[in-house]
């Protein structure tokens, strides 16, 4: 079993009226079957309203499954005795950064999550100082968090997340509110973390870019599981994509248009150099 | 316009006064404000402004910047002194028409307005010099014993650090939306008073909404990182007495012992 599994997850919300009576039932993950191993990193695709974010908040065992069971590490988060290990386990990185930054100081704010796990004083030194490190923010530790940018503010979320020794994390659209600077800030210092560290990483997100580096790829639709696979297997199917409403990268979608229109490259190009190889490629077969 | 408010902020400097235990302060504060009340003698005033003058040079922050922040309570001062100035009963010193100044409104009036200074340049020398953070630690910390009386000590100082740590971002919120709203034709500044305030509720209700947002939000993020009261919670920076921190203590004691000898005899 890996270290985020779930078994034909299911969560519904109700909607009930003003006088409390049940309206309607919406299905916000619908019979999601995942499987993360240990170091891995998985990104889940999703647009507005596909039940992605609800999807993730289960995992930190902030959300219960209506039906199904959610495990991380072995342990069911629907236990109780379970929920604070779960909690520190499995960190969690949302999207707003000014909401979840806590301290009025950088580094007090990186230290908020040892202090709630009862870890001694000069360990919490030991671990802030590590984190801030790990996503270069150490020399900003004594910082006004609203003096930073908010790619830095993110950076700060993530080292407080990591200096709680978690197993795995969780990043709910953590570049969503940032500017494309922000943006690939962010994604390096999630890239580290993963290859350096050894942290299994589930990136939640709706910008293509950040994906073509994961390991593993989940496109959900309506709460469902629409697509999985690598990013190469997932980019090669344009078509589908454009269906489910999502981008695909400009070069992957250049690629497309050229294949279709009788060019000869292989499906699912990712970045501009392996496309200028296969068009190199391809006019020498020409010719 | 909103950014403008600077009472009572943090003033970085390196001195002793900043390197003493927020504790140390809070109590010497609350003491120094007791002792205001407890003198009535102009000797008792006099070592309130030596205690007060020492602290001020000690703190190294500049005397012009702590006037700064006291011009909001100007008018407040005024209105007390001129109160007392003109309606207290007693012996007629002046009487011009049917204004008369008394002696002994004269004498309320210069004590109250001592007063007043003193204790507002007292505690802002106590926020000036202390974060906002390590005085709502020294808060928790000094509260503790009502603990036993089931009050929610942690809590209530955990919520006194996160306002503070929005009030930033709340106003900048503030100011987006009247720009937003500005933008769209609302008129904020014309008006009588009454337009004024009635022209706030666009701008309060987005306002709490938000807030509320927000709250959420943070208090979602707080749970993800295990927050879960203050049991089994330790801190990163603690608070402990140093040798200092007794010295100031000692003067503390001894200036208090003389205000009240002062208060009982003079």
């Amino acid at each position: 079993m890996g270290i985020i599994k779930t078994d034909r997850l299911v969560f519904e919300y109700i909607r009930r009226d003003e006088e409390g009576n049940v309206e309607g039932i919406t299905r916000a993950v619908d019979e999601v079957d995942l499987d993360v191993k240990k170091g891995e990193f998985v990104a889940i695709l999703g647009h507005n309203g596909s039940g992605k974010s609800t999807l993730a908040k289960h995992i930190n065992a902030i959300l219960y499954p209506t039906e199904g069971s959610v495990w991380v590490d072995g342990m069911d988060t629907r236990e109780e005795k379970d929920l604070w290990n779960i909690r520190q386990e499995a960190g969690m990185v949302f999207q707003n950064p000014d909401n979840q930054i806590i301290g009025q100081v950088v580094e007090e704010d990186v230290g908020f999550g040892p202090e709630n796990m009862g870890v001694p004083t000069d360990e919490i030194w030991e671990r802030v100082e590590e984190s801030l490190k790990a996503v270069g923010m150490y020399q900003y530790r004594k910082f006004s968090p609203n003096k930073l940018s908010g790619g830095q503010k993110q950076r700060v979320s993530i080292a407080g997340v990591i200096a709680m020794h978690p197993k795995c994390i969780i990043l709910d659209e953590p570049t969503a509110m940032l500017d494309p600077n922000g943006r690939r800030e962010v994604v390096r210092a999630v890239r580290a973390l993963n290859d350096v560290e050894g942290i299994t990483v589930l990136l939640i997100t709706h910008y293509m870019e950040e994906i073509i580096h994961a390991d593993k790829v989940f496109v959900m639709d309506k709460g469902k599981v629409a697509m999985q696979g690598t990013p190469r297997e997932i980019f090669s199917q344009v078509e589908k994509l454009k269906q489910l409403r999502l981008d695909v990268p400009q070069v992957t979608l250049l690629a497309h248009e050229l294949k279709k229109s009788g060019v000869d490259l292989p499906a699912g190009i990712l970045t501009v150099e392996e496309l200028t190889q296969a068009l190199e490629h391809a006019q020498k077969y020409r010719h | 316009m909103l950014r403008d408010i600077t009472l009572g902020q943090y003033y970085q400097t390196d001195s002793v006064i900043h390197k003493l235990d927020p504790r140390v302060k809070l109590i010497a504060t609350i003491c120094f404000i007791i002792s205001l009340f407890i003198v009535k003698s102009w000797i008792g005033y006099a070592i309130a402004a030596v205690f007060l003058a020492v602290s001020i040079k000690l703190s190294k922050v500049p005397f012009k910047y702590m006037i700064k922040g006291m011009k909001a309570i100007v008018f407040i001062l005024l209105i007390t002194v001129v109160f007392n100035l003109f309606l207290t009963p007693g012996e007629v010193l002046v009487s011009v028409w049917k204004i008369r100044i008394t002696k002994e409104g004269l004498q309320t009036a210069v004590t109250m307005a001592v007063r007043l200074s003193f204790l507002i340049v007292g505690s802002s020398i106590m926020t000036l010099t202390t974060t906002p953070n390590s005085l709502t630690d020294a808060m928790e910390k000094l509260m503790k014993p009502l603990k036993v009386f089931k009050v929610p000590v942690h809590e209530v100082a955990m919520m006194m650090s996160i306002a503070l740590r929005f009030i930033p971002i709340l106003l900048e919120e503030t100011d987006k939306i009247m720009k937003a709203q500005i933008a769209r034709g609302a008129d904020f500044e014309s008006g009588n008073l009454i337009k004024k305030a009635k022209a706030m509720v666009p701008l309060l209700v987005p306002l709490f909404i938000s807030a509320f947002r927000r709250a959420n939000d943070l208090a979602m993020a707080m749970e993800a990182r295990c927050y879960r009261g203050g049991e089994h919670r330790t801190k990163m920076k603690p608070l402990k007495y140093a040798g200092r921190d007794r010295i100031a203590y000692g003067v503390l004691a001894a200036y208090f012992a003389v205000c009240i000898v002062i208060g009982i005899y003079l």
